[in-house]
């Protein structure tokens, strides 16, 4: 299903489609969130911002302003 | 020195245990400054090297790639870009963490750009069993062009093995592992044409990048046909990057292999936990509230044992010197002076033990996750916890920290009100003020009266810290996009070596920064305090006696009164009594006054120089009358008749402390971190006007 990573379900397995480059910073590309990678929804924090996941083995949290701007395929539930 | 001995640079990843592989190699031989002009902490250590070789280590700043996005990165750019740079390496030692190895190898990949000889450290070796993981180390060292130390900080295994890969660092391979420039062929060719003699990667680094760079002149760039919008260079560096991974992705298929169903989930249990929306907050708070319970009730007695130790020290030395001004100034202005500095150590060693712990378990992080949501109401992020924790410790290295919050308007209102929290050298003023005003009583059997205060003044603190962010938030008219991306680290037990080092370094600064002002001005109070202009000081013993009130006294009740007298009258109680009007309806007397004064300096200058001024009004015989504190409580108003420092004065005193900006480092740090004279100026006027005025209110309410 095409959807972004802010609608991800905790447990939740994706795959990275496409972003919009201008929106997210380098420093979250570096840490591995690129297309065609894995992205997994670990936590959210109360009130379900920002979310902790788990991108190509980097563990890291986000807020899900920026979530919504990655697009994604989920493979699991 | 710089002929003989080898320079190395660290550099890694944030949590690749780059510090603690810093540790193991240097042991105490180290030292720790500013880089010129930067507020970028320099660490600088040495170790011997097999063979009789030095090596001198420099531990740069952590960073996740050259693509600086931060003053501390930058550092590290500028200290590989440029070869006449005299901290320019011989070799590079890059540290990362087995079980993040595939994203740490993207700084690694970017170095070998660079063509510097470089080693492979791999830590954390000793967690590869438990994890499931197998590296091929030739086949990494063949594919990465470098040789690799498998290393354990933990168990300290691996060390010899990189200090002989160190010293043997001409043999290593500096080619590059990739061939980045392949993701837009024709520009790096002409790129390359153009600039003949430059390294390429260097090139593109300069362009891609607002760094100082002293071999290419950006300007000869700009205007060029190599300029590009930022969102086409953001584009390729985005191309860059997933260029790198392929090869990382392609190198660890066959280097690494993770057997995944042993990996535990400690990891996740511990977060589920940790980051729980009512646990999380409770184990939150209630750790904050343990450490602050026991910075207090810890450190009583070492504090009493050192607050006697000095007076029974000034008390010896007085009756065994000579009389005379040195030993006046010894026993009056050096012994108080010191003993206001020393006595704060228990204090700030608890503080930066249970910080640097927080740090080094990964559990920071948890707290920057849970504590997001509520910041950004509040105009601030996540990351704005770890200077307001820091700040409890100092405000300096906490202001420091707000460099990792992306967002400039969310770091620059971190930065406004980071002073707000209590640091450590307020403790010595509300240590011994809640001792004055507060009785030593439990209340429900366990919680200490006095450590509940302590707790209170901390959390208002805090309150200040929020509620002026709020308020900063409503009126500062900056528009920043909003990124937050924080790593969560995995759980690690603290290896004790990284935390006393910590502890031991912190704790020297603050008593070496602190100690050199607080003792110049000991002397200069002390100076100040038993010198006075004409007759009436220097006749007081005359014009006392002559008084008719003083026919009743005894001998020690006139040298008091003579004393006493002679203080008011020096040049010291003269400015004292000229501020008066402006402090008294705060229910300050002058001697209170000029500590305040004082401790515009330094906030902890306080204590001591209350001890100093007391010490000077003291006379002879009651040399032994006791510790600082005791003197304190026996101050009486000569008028009234009132003890000086009862309930009301003390409450409006520690309102006072709690919000006024006392203190010249931390402006001159804002300064520095926010490049402009506006916010510091605005941080002295808008919290020391604020701390006048609650403080104002107190007194008049409570008096």
């Amino acid at each position: 299903m095409k959807t972004t990573l802010a609608v991800l379900k905790k447990g939740q397995k994706a795959i990275i489609t496409d972003f919009n480059v201008d929106a997210i910073p380098l420093k979250l590309l570096e840490m591995g969130c690129l297309p065609g990678n894995q992205v997994q929804l670990l936590q959210t924090a109360p009130m379900g911002d920002p979310i902790y996941i788990n991108v190509n083995d980097s563990h890291v949290a986000i807020r899900k302003e920026t979530a919504a701007e990655i697009d994604v395929i989920i493979i699991t539930d | 020195m710089a002929g003989s001995s080898l320079k190395i640079a660290l550099i890694g990843n944030p949590n690749t245990g780059k510090t603690s592989v810093f540790n193991l190699l240097t042991g105490l031989n180290q030292q720790v400054g500013n880089y010129p002009g930067i507020t970028v902490e320099r660490k600088v250590g040495s170790c011997r090297l097999p063979n009789g070789t030095k090596g001198t280590i420099l531990d740069l700043p952590g960073t996740y790639s050259l693509n600086a996005s931060s003053m501390d990165e930058n550092v590290v750019i500028e200290l590989l870009l440029n070869k006449n740079d005299k901290d320019y390496p011989d070799v590079a030692v890059v540290v990362t963490d087995v079980e993040n190895l595939k994203r740490n190898l993207l700084l690694f990949t970017q170095i070998k750009d660079l063509e510097i000889p470089a080693i492979l450290v791999i830590n954390m070796a000793d967690r590869m069993d438990k994890k499931g993981i197998t590296v091929d180390i030739p086949y990494l060292e063949s594919h990465l062009k470098t040789r690799i130390a498998l290393i354990s900080s933990r168990k300290g295994t691996g060390i010899d093995h990189l200090k002989e890969l160190i010293v043997n660092y001409a043999a290593l391979p500096t080619e590059p592992c990739l061939n980045a420039s392949s993701i837009d062929p024709d520009y790096f060719n002409k790129l390359r044409q153009t600039f003949p003699n430059q390294l390429l990667y260097k090139l593109w680094l300069v362009i891609t990048q607002d760094v100082n760079f002293g071999l290419i002149d950006l300007k000869e760039l700009q205007g060029t046909a190599f300029t590009k919008t930022k969102s086409e260079l953001k584009r390729l560096q985005q191309k860059e990057t997933i260029k790198r991974y392929q090869f990382i992705n392609d190198v660890l298929k066959t280097g690494q292999v993770i057997d995944h169903s042993k990996a535990n989930d400690l990891r996740a249990k511990l977060d589920r936990v940790l980051t729980h929306r009512i646990f999380g907050y409770v184990i939150f708070f209630g750790i904050l509230m343990l450490i602050f319970q026991s910075i207090f009730s810890w450190s009583e007695i070492p504090m009493n044992f050192i607050d006697e130790s000095f007076a029974w020290l000034s008390a010896f030395t007085s009756q065994h010197m000579q009389p005379g001004k040195l030993t006046d100034l010894i026993t009056q202005g050096i012994i108080p002076g010191i003993g206001g500095v020393v006595i704060f150590i228990p204090q700030i060693a608890f503080l930066f033990l249970f910080i640097s712990v927080l740090e080094e378990t990964g559990y920071m992080s948890r707290v920057v996750f849970l504590m997001d949501n509520v910041m950004k109401r509040f105009g601030l992020s996540g990351k704005s916890v770890v200077p307001l924790i820091s700040g409890t410790a100092c405000a300096i290295p906490a202001i420091m920290a707000a460099r990792n919050i992306e967002n400039w308007r969310e770091r620059l209102i971190t930065i406004l009100v980071t002073p707000f929290t209590t640091c450590s050298a307020r403790l010595p003023v509300y240590s011994i003020l809640i001792s004055l005003i507060i009785p030593n009583r439990y209340v429900l059997g366990i919680f200490n009266l006095q450590g509940l205060t302590l707790m209170l003044l901390y959390l208002l603190g805090f309150t200040g810290a929020i509620l002026s962010a709020w308020i900063l938030n409503k009126v500062l008219d900056i528009k920043h996009k909003s990124f937050f991306v924080a790593e969560m680290p995995n759980y690690k037990l603290p290896l004790l070596k990284n935390i006393g080092l910590t502890v031991l370094e912190k704790t020297k600064a603050f008593v070496y920064g602190a100690g050199k002002i607080i003792l110049a001005l000991s002397i200069i109070i002390w100076f100040l305090g038993s010198h006075g202009p004409g007759k009436k000081f220097s006749d007081a013993p005359a014009i006392v006696t002559a008084m008719p009130q003083s026919k009743t006294l005894t001998e020690s009740q006139l040298n008091d009164a003579i004393a006493a007298y002679q203080l008011e009258n020096s040049y010291i109680g003269i400015a004292g009594k000229g501020i008066e009007p402006v402090i008294r309806p705060l229910g300050y007397d002058w001697k209170i006054g000029i500590a305040i004064v004082s401790s515009f300096a330094a906030r902890e200058v306080f204590v001591g120089t209350l001890a100093t001024i007391y010490n000077i009004g003291s006379s002879a015989e009651n040399e032994d009358e006791g510790t600082i504190r005791q003197r304190m409580a026996a101050e009486v108003n000569p008028v009234t008749g009132e003890k000086i420092f009862n309930f009301a004065t003390g409450a409006s005193l520690l309102l006072f402390y709690a919000f006024a900006m006392q203190c010249i480092s931390t402006l001159a740090i804002t300064k520095k971190e926010t490049n402009s004279w506006k916010w510091p100026i605005i941080q002295l006027v808008g919290m020391s006007g604020f701390a006048y005025i609650v403080s104002f209110i107190t007194y008049q309410l409570l008096k």
